[in-house]
This record gives structure tokens, C-alpha cells and sequence, in this order.
């Protein structure tokens, strides 16, 4: 099934990365993966987080502008190779990756790729078909 | 000294005075039996032709400013029939705010006779090349000096805008010798040729710029790069287009050519003429206009005006280079730009209305930045769907006003307000 995803837009100032993510931290806010898509003049700060619901309410809060997106969380093996091969598999079933960002867990021997495609429900499907295994959010915090 | 027409450029104040009151009596009883809109205008004051009788009655007239050109638009305020018309010119690229002005073949020889009249005051002659690289069509630049170039009887070089490389190839193997352009362009003309060591190749010996706002600095770093004398010139497309006003060898001002344009200074807030030598904005009535005359029309450009005893010799009114303006038109690499034009783009585009216009001069070149508020509307996890988005806007923007701006996306409620009034300009050019 796929998460919810935070994607926060970023002005391009100094501290201003800072700022946000410090908003987060005072509240409570659990961080489990993020990436920065950077251009020119703006930044996209992707987050996957414990509460998504209440991440919304205090950006919102703050001013910030934002969006929530469904993802899909993969787990794999952290072992060379194990990425390619469900990169391959979503390829071969015609989904197309929009970004895509990984983190290890504490758990040994596994890691987890966040990937964005244009239909994630049947991604998930197609994937649990060949026995890939999708995340739900309190699977990622309970690692 | 050198003039093209000294019995006007030269003719004494009474003189000039006769010939303008002449000709305003005539303009206004022409307007008043041939443009309804005009007519109705001078009901409204209660100001018939015949109260006008002498040059101080154009007092009595009303003013006309740039929203009666958009209401009349396109034809309302055409004084001759338009199978008398055989041209037209249009300010840049500004829709909704756009200028369309007709010419007869008088007007035409007029615009292109006072065009001479600057080429002359720049030190031009019939042996002359004039290298012309103001932009041709709609805009008034590039036709403008080609006729008065053609008028003198010099080689014409018709280059219009763009494509440096070419221009410095014709400048060297045919030996311009008066420049006309932009004085940015000019500057970077000038940069060009010194990097490239092409200074002793060059024969120019004057240049004739204008459309835009510059400094006696850039003045002194233009001539000293080309080495040439660089006078400035003055016109507006309401008008007729440059030409309105040219500098002479003293450069201290521009000489209004006053036989044809009559020059008042007002006070823009309570429309009061104010004494010569105050600063006020510009009011011009085109006394010899066929097709699209226009009386006592606000430029908007603040500036001044001083009739004293001229070391070149022409007794025409000087007016100062204009010092700001009295709305907030913006006049950027030449081009106007009116902030409302870039709101109702945003709007269109679904942005909000929130945006910041950061005009700049970096190497004598504007620098044109609107910062735009981002909103959930607009955002995208994804890079490609924000940047699609934002190139649309650029798009737009750069359709309504002819030039392309630099856009950015800042966050939102980060536009600095003062006193709750978002500040919409600024501008840190210092000219």
C-alpha cells in the first residue's frame, strides 16, 4: 500500500532549511527517510515522517507550502544487485520512476527505497505479485 | 554650426510663438468637426474653437492622457479619413495598454524631418553613414532614424536590433560613422569592440541614443569606448517617435522641436502649468499632426523645461533628460512595463497576485526579476511539474510585455509589505 509522502517547498535562502525542519523538531516530528530535489532558485524537501497528518497541520500552521503524496516504501535486502532488480521489475511492467531515494534500517540486512511512479496502487500490486514486499507507514517507524 | 532647417531650429521666440498659435487654432477647430471623441471631451468642458485665440487659451482645452488612447483605441481619435493613413507604429508590445498611431505622408515627412534635424545636431551631413540598430517595425526607433538619415540624403544602413557580430562586421568594412540605438546596446557595442581590439577599426563619430533612460557616466564610458560624441534623443510613439526632442553639441538637454510639438510643464496632481524651469510632468500638443494629432497629452515623464541662449545657436525650448515618472510605468531594456500587465499575467496563470518587480542595471544591461509567491495550488512534489508551471508564466509574461523576465518562487507571505501595501517595484538603477 502506498505512504504518505510530505514534500515541502524550499525558497532558496540561507537558514531557510533549517527553519523548517527545526518547526518539525519542536514538535515532535519523527524523520524516518528525506531527500532535497534542488533547482536553481527552489528546493523540493521530500519527507517521510511518523505522522503525516499531524506534519500537515503544523506546516500549514507555519506558512509553508506543501503537498502530500502517496509513495511507495520497498523493503529489500541490503545486498548489491537487490535495488536493480525491482528497478527492473517496475521497468518491465511499464512504470516509469519519477525519483526514487533509500535509507538502511537499524535492522540488519535491510533497507528500504521510497519511489514515486504516476500509479502506485498497481505498482503495489505488481510488486507483491513477485513477492516485493510494501511498507506501511508504522512498519517504517517500527524498525 | 550645422542645422537641417535653421529658419525654424533657429527662428526667434515671437516667431515660433506665431507659428505654434497658428497652427493650434487650426488643430482645434480640425479635431473638433472631425473626432467625436474630441468633440464630446470639449463639450464637457464648456470650450468651443473659437475660445481659441492665442497660444495661452490651450489652457482652456482638457488633457488627455493614456487611458483615452485605450478607450479610443483603435480608431477613435483619427482626424483624417483612414485611406489618408499609409503607416502605422505601436508602443512595445504592452497589450491592453497598447498604442497604435497613424501617419499620413505628412506626418511621415514631419517625424522623419525632425529625425534629420538630430542627425544634424549630432554633426551628421549627406556624406554620412548612419548605422541604425534601434529595432524596425512597430517600434518608432528604427524607422524613425532611417527616414531622417534618408531625409539628410546619407548611406542608410537598415541593421536594426540584434546579431553584435554582424554589426561590428558592417560598422568596419563600410565604416558607419553615426551610431543610432539604445545606449545600452551602444555600451555593449562599445564593450564588444574594445575586447576584440577593434577600436582603430572602427570610424563612428557619433551616436544618437535614446528609448531608455541613462547617465551622464555611461555617457562619458560610451564615448570614450567608441570614441565618439553620444547625444541623447527624446520621442514617444503618442507623439510621433523620436525626434520630439534632440540634443546639440553643448549636450545640456534636449531641443523640443517646437514648430511641431508644443511643450508644457503641469503639475501632475492638480493639472496646473507651472512656470518655466519647474519640475512637473510633460504635457506635449502635436500642432502639425494629420492623421492622429493629440492635444495636451500627458506624457507622465517628469522633468523641466529652460529657454536660455544656446552655445549652438538654435533658440528651440531644451527640456532635461526626464527624471522619473509621474505613474508607475516602468521603462526596462527600452521596453514600457506597467506592474498591472504582470498582475493580470499572474492571475491568468493562477498565481496569487503577490510579486515583486526588482529591476536592476548590471554592465549598462536592465536586469528584469519578478518574485512570485508559491501556493499549494502551484507546488508539486515533483521538479519537472513546478518548473513546467513556472515556464508557462515566464511565457506569458514575456507574450504581454515583450520581454522576458527572470521569474522566481519564494514562500509565501515573504513579499516584503510596508504599512500592509505589498511593495510592488523596486528599482536600483541609478541613473
Amino acid at each position: 500500500m502506498p505512504i504518505d509522502q510530505i514534500s515541502v517547498f524550499v525558497e532558496n535562502n540561507t537558514g531557510r532549511l533549517a527553519e523548517i525542519t527545526e518547526i518539525l523538531g519542536n514538535a515532535q516530528i519523527d524523520l524516518r527517510a528525506l531527500s532535497i530535489a534542488d533547482t536553481a532558485d527552489f528546493g523540493i524537501l521530500r519527507l517521510i515522517v511518523d505522522d503525516p497528518q499531524k506534519t500537515a497541520d503544523i506546516l500549514k500552521e507555519a506558512g509553508c507550502v506543501f503537498s502530500v503524496t502517496p509513495v511507495l516504501a520497498v523493503s529489500i535486502e541490503d545486498t548489491p544487485g537487490s535495488l536493480a532488480r525491482r528497478l527492473r521489475l517496475l521497468s518491465d511492467s511499464g512504470f516509469s520512476v519519477e525519483y526514487a531515494y533509500a535509507f538502511i534500517t537499524r535492522k540488519q540486512n535491510n533497507a528500504y527505497v521510497i519511489f514515486r511512479v504516476d500509479d502506485n496502487d498497481l505498482a503495489a500490486a505488481v510488486l507483491e505479485q513477485h513477492g516485493v514486499k510494501v511498507a506501511e507507514t508504522a512498519d517504517l517507524f517500527d524498525l | 554650426m550645422n542645422y537641417y532647417q535653421p529658419e525654424m531650429e533657429c527662428a526667434s521666440p515671437e516667431q515660433l510663438r506665431k507659428i505654434q498659435e497658428e497652427k493650434l487654432i487650426h488643430l482645434v477647430s480640425r479635431v473638433y468637426e472631425n473626432v467625436p471623441y474630441y468633440r464630446q471631451m470639449m463639450d464637457e468642458k464648456g470650450v468651443k474653437p473659437r475660445d481659441i485665440q492665442s497660444l495661452d487659451d490651450i489652457a482652456k482645452l482638457p488633457f488627455l492622457s493614456k487611458n483615452d488612447l485605450k478607450e479610443a483605441y483603435p480608431y477613435g481619435l483619427l482626424a483624417r479619413p483612414l485611406s489618408d493613413c499609409v503607416r502605422i507604429q505601436s508602443t512595445s508590445g504592452t497589450t491592453g495598454k497598447r498604442v497604435v498611431a497613424f501617419y499620413t505622408q505628412n506626418d511621415l515627412d514631419v517625424w522623419e524631418e525632425c529625425c534629420a534635424r538630430a542627425i544634424v545636431a549630432a554633426g551628421g551631413t549627406k556624406d554620412d553613414v548612419v548605422h541604425v540598430c534601434y529595432g524596425y517595425g512597430l517600434f518608432t526607433g528604427g524607422p524613425g532614424l532611417n527616414g531622417g538619415s534618408h531625409k539628410l540624403g546619407s548611406l542608410t544602413l537598415p541593421m536594426s536590433s540584434g546579431n553584435t557580430e554582424r554589426q561590428i562586421q558592417f560598422m568596419t568594412d563600410l565604416g558607419s560613422t553615426i551610431l543610432c540605438c539604445t545606449p545600452s546596446y551602444a555600451a555593449f557595442l562599445g564593450e564588444t569592440i574594445v575586447q576584440q581590439g577593434l577600436q582603430e577599426q572602427i570610424k563612428l563619430k557619433a551616436g544618437i541614443f535614446g528609448a531608455e533612460a541613462w547617465s551622464e557616466e555611461m555617457r562619458r564610458d560610451i564615448e570614450k569606448m567608441l570614441h565618439i560624441k553620444a547625444y541623447d534623443i527624446y520621442g514617444l510613439t503618442e507623439i510621433s517617435g523620436p525626434g520630439v526632442s534632440f540634443e546639440c553639441s553643448e549636450q545640456t538637454g534636449m531641443h523640443i522641436n517646437e514648430d511641431y510639438f508644443f511643450a508644457e510643464i503641469i503639475d501632475p496632481q492638480t493639472e496646473q502649468v507651472l512656470p518655466e524651469g519647474s519640475i512637473g510632468e510633460l504635457v506635449f500638443t502635436s500642432l502639425s499632426k494629420e492623421a492622429f494629432p493629440l492635444i495636451r497629452y500627458r506624457t507622465r515623464d517628469i522633468c523641466k523645461l529652460t529657454r536660455e541662449p544656446c552655445s549652438c545657436g538654435r533658440t528651440l525650448i531644451k527640456m532635461a533628460k526626464p527624471m522619473g515618472r509621474s505613474d508607475d510605468m516602468l521603462i526596462i531594456r527600452g521596453v514600457n512595463v506597467f506592474p498591472s500587465q504582470i498582475e493580470t499575467v499572474l492571475l491568468n496563470c493562477g498565481y496569487p497576485a503577490n510579486y515583486q518587480i526588482i529591476v536592476d542595471r548590471v554592465n549598462y544591461t536592465d536586469t528584469f526579476d519578478v518574485q512570485v509567491e508559491m501556493t499549494p495550488e502551484m507546488f508539486s512534489d515533483t521538479v519537472k511539474k513546478v518548473s513546467v508551471r513556472e515556464k508557462d508564466l515566464v511565457n506569458s509574461l514575456k507574450a504581454m510585455l515583450g520581454i522576458s523576465p527572470k521569474v522566481t518562487l519564494v514562500a509565501p507571505r515573504t513579499i516584503a509589505r510596508s504599512e500592509g501595501k505589498a511593495v510592488r517595484v523596486i528599482d536600483k538603477r541609478k541613473i
